[in-house]
């Protein structure tokens, strides 16, 4: 290996703080790649728990138990008609697509991944954050007036309401996370997403479990705001297909229309790790204080390898209870495929350096994938509101009981 | 830091590279054969009955304005919440006098009923 590749994996540094180009190129594409990839699954995961919430079965045709289903719909997407209405304002009609995947994809400059895994560390990263995922507004409501139609521009006129309304609740829950982070002999706190976390392992909790139950209430004000934020069920308003058809992207077809959705699930991913990177401890392993220890180090780093081999595992027994037909016979050596790759991949992840790069991504990935599928589970649990009620919510309980907080901690920080 | 914000000035111009390029590519592949009646702004298969670009109730206004004034608001409280514990009890005193002033507009508004949404 080239020296200059060992001399950076040795390193501890962010390839921002390196001033190394070369490696912040290679970090936005794996960071790209890497998205992508995990919109595609959340896609899939997200059909497939939903319909087994239903108790249907859910993609089964595509791939083995509808694997393939994401990739048959992207070039179906791909190869689609693109429709721009004629009464269409036609720059803005193709600009707002792109300004909601920008916004949401750029929030991931500043994702600590690992203490080395970001693209790069500002020292304002949760404002840059919270700053460049706002934007996305912008691009519904230029969605919604481009097209020039009733549906659209009423669902961009209650989104951008929606969003902008519970952002302040969002906002002043951060307040409240970064005030924590202040409460250490320098009396100096942190905007940046690394040292956010560092802060945590520092003050030895997840900030969570400070002052409990306050920043338990804080997690829950954001949780509940970034659903809404996202446009999510149940607050999906924009989207209730029963009155709006489609919201602000009715009028978008084939290509354009997957560039919203891709937006959609990549800003899900992003507001999801800024509430693990506040107050789920980032890429921290659970219990670093109680389970101290070499032997304990080395039992939570092999999760990531056994996680693998467990999901072959589950492949294989499907292979088992695949058809016996010979209609099924590529599916079959398909799903085989899979789960052996998964194999390999569970099997270099014990590699010990590998196992020692890789920890903290997987940990943080993992506190991710539970907000991801706490996101279906409110698909698939809670009725869509009403817009008063969810403008109610917003307004009369968010935001005081995020100001209640914000000063409850503020207090609850002199005395202690 | 200033060599920290490089990354996104690299990010921009991947972004500006690979955009146009699937852009690109979906055109190359996609059929292109419109008619007027697909051109046609969507209303459940009826013809559009006016221009949509017309009024729109005053209520989306005013949230807009209340955002901005609470926005703001949780701006100032950031150099505030990243000093706190350096600054101590005069910080916190300082700015319970600022949130309390924002709360007694809260508490107007509120009552005032702009929060309503009927």
């Amino acid at each position: 290996m080239p020296d200059f590749l060992t001399a950076y994996l040795q390193s501890n540094v962010t390839p921002g703080e390196a001033g190394s180009a070369f490696w912040a190129l290679i970090y936005v594409l794996i960071v790209f790649a890497g998205i992508s990839v995990a919109v595609m699954a959340m896609n899939w995961l997200e059909r497939k728990a939903l319909a087994h919430f239903q108790i249907r079965l859910g993609p089964m045709r595509v791939g083995p138990h509808g694997l393939l289903q994401p990739i048959a719909d992207a070039i179906k997407l791909l190869t689609k008609e693109d429709i721009v209405p004629s009464a269409a304002d036609k720059f803005v009609f193709w600009l707002a697509p792109l300004i909601i995947l920008c916004a949401s994809f750029t929030t991931y400059i500043v994702v600590p991944f690992g203490r080395a895994h970001a693209i790069t560390d500002l020292n304002i990263g949760i404002l840059f954050m919270l700053g460049v995922s706002s934007l996305s507004v912008l691009g519904v409501v230029m969605a919604g007036w481009a097209s020039n139609s009733h549906y659209p521009l009423l669902g961009a006129l209650r989104s951008s309401a929606q969003m902008v309304s519970y952002e302040i609740a969002m906002g002043l829950a951060v307040v409240s996370a970064v005030l924590m982070t202040s409460l250490n002999p320098s009396g100096t706190g942190t905007l940046s997403m690394i040292g956010i976390v560092q802060a945590q392992e520092a003050q030895q909790t997840w900030f969570v479990f400070k002052f409990f139950p306050l920043g338990f209430i804080a997690l829950g004000v954001f949780a509940i705001a970034m659903v809404a934020e996202t446009n999510r069920a149940p607050f999906d308003l924009p989207e209730a297909e029963s009155e709006l058809t489609a919201g602000f992207h009715t009028e978008y077809s084939g290509l354009r229309w997957s560039l919203f959705m891709l937006g959609e699930y990549a800003a899900m991913i992003a507001v999801s790790s800024i509430a693990v990177t506040l107050w789920l401890g980032g890429w921290l392993r659970p219990f670093p204080h109680w389970l101290a220890g070499q032997s304990w180090d080395l039992v939570f780093s092999l999760f990531p390898g056994l996680l693998f081999l467990g999901l072959a595992a589950i492949a294989f027994v499907g292979v088992g209870r695949m058809p016996k037909h010979p209609y099924f016979k590529i599916q079959t050596a398909g799903l085989a495929g899979f789960g052996a790759v998964l194999g390999l991949i569970g099997v270099v992840l014990f590699i010990p350096p590998v196992r020692d790069r890789v920890q903290d991504i997987f940990w943080f990935i993992a506190k991710v994938a539970v907000f991801m599928y706490l996101y279906i589970w409110y698909r698939a649990t809670f009725p869509r509101y009403r817009f008063d009620q969810l403008m109610k919510v917003g307004w009369k309980v968010l935001l005081p009981v995020a100001l209640g907080v914000l000063l409850l901690t503020a207090v609850a920080g002199i005395l202690f | 830091m200033p060599q920290n914000y490089i990354p996104i000035f690299i990010f921009l111009a991947v972004v500006g590279i690979l955009i146009p390029l699937t852009l690109l590519a979906a055109k190359l592949v996609r059929p292109e054969n419109p008619s007027r009646t697909k051109l046609m702004p969507y209303e459940c298969g009826i013809d559009p009955v006016d221009n949509a670009r017309g009024r729109y109730t005053v209520r989306y206004y005013i949230v807009a304005i209340l955002f901005v004034v609470f926005d703001v608001e949780t701006i100032f409280l950031f150099p505030w919440a990243v000093r706190y514990k350096a600054l101590g009890v005069f910080g916190l005193v300082e700015m319970l006098v600022f949130l309390l002033i924002l709360i007694v507009g809260y508490i107007w508004i509120w009552k005032k009923g702009a929060l309503e949404w009927v």
